[in-house]
């Protein structure tokens, strides 16, 4: 699953403010498909860690309850133009993704 | 659809009643390992003591919870949380959802007390945020009317 992630990250006085969104399905395993009646099993993502430098500095835990195609945002402090800022999440089926951007 | 809500703020001051969790002290998980027994709890209060080892909380007015008065489709209700607490985590809690637990962000380092993401929300609802600081937890609420719900299919 490559290029699931489109990442933006800007500085603007010392703190960067990331903002993502992720291309994933996040079922919750509740649904039923309406041709079938089967239930669609739970697909959903359920870490996403986000790295400054190589450093981590969030790691969201999710559940089911979280929109699909996720979006994601959240700000750190010592961050300047040029730093990298790495995002990559893992699903509960095993599957995973990277994303690197360099803050504006 | 342009309606006005005259809830906003009339649940912003509620009092949690929370049962103190006794018996709800199971061991803090391991850091990053994904914390199933807070996920798939039923009630807010599990939630928080699968998360966070107790769901003894005060309420703050130092979070901010921005969300719609009014969300028309369940399905994608943006939330962002901010807060000048020194917060290690937040987690963001849909009370009347099946299994209230949506979103759970750890902070380290230089990351700032400032999240945001979507989450589903099955019917109105008061989401809460709850943030760690200090190893104490702190809330906050803001209700949020669901026209659609968002758990279905």
């Amino acid at each position: 699953m490559a290029n699931s992630i489109r990442i933006r990250a800007k500085a603007s006085a010392g703190e960067a403010t990331v903002k993502a969104l992720i291309t994933h399905p996040m079922e919750t395993g509740l649904r039923k498909d309406k041709k079938t009646g089967d239930k669609i099993p739970a697909h959903y993502i359920t870490e996403v860690k986000g790295e400054h430098n190589g450093k981590t500095v969030v790691v969201a835990q999710w559940g089911p309850a979280v929109s699909k195609n996720p979006y994601i945002a959240f700000v750190f402090a010592g961050a300047k133009p040029g730093d990298s800022v790495k995002l990559s999440w893992v699903d509960n089926q095993g599957k995973s993704d990277t994303a690197e951007a360099k803050i504006k | 659809m342009q309606r006005r809500s005259f809830l906003k703020g009339t649940l912003a001051g509620g009092t949690v009643a929370v049962a103190m969790g006794a018996g709800l002290l199971s061991p803090r998980q391991v850091l990053a390992a994904w914390p199933a027994s807070a996920f798939n709890a039923k009630s807010v209060n599990d939630a928080m003591g699968g998360l966070f080892g107790t769901a003894d909380n005060t309420p703050s007015n130092k979070i901010q919870i921005k969300a719609p008065d009014i969300a028309e489709n369940g399905a994608v209700v943006p939330v962002s949380v901010t807060t000048s607490l020194a917060a290690t985590s937040i987690a963001i809690v849909a009370e009347k959802n099946g299994q209230p637990l949506a979103a759970n962000f750890e902070l380290s380092g230089s990351a700032k007390g400032d999240v945001a993401t979507r989450i589903k929300m099955g019917k109105t609802s008061d989401v809460i945020a709850v943030v760690k600081s200090g190893g104490k937890l702190f809330t906050a609420r803001k209700n949020v009317k669901v026209t659609i719900g968002g758990c279905g299919g």
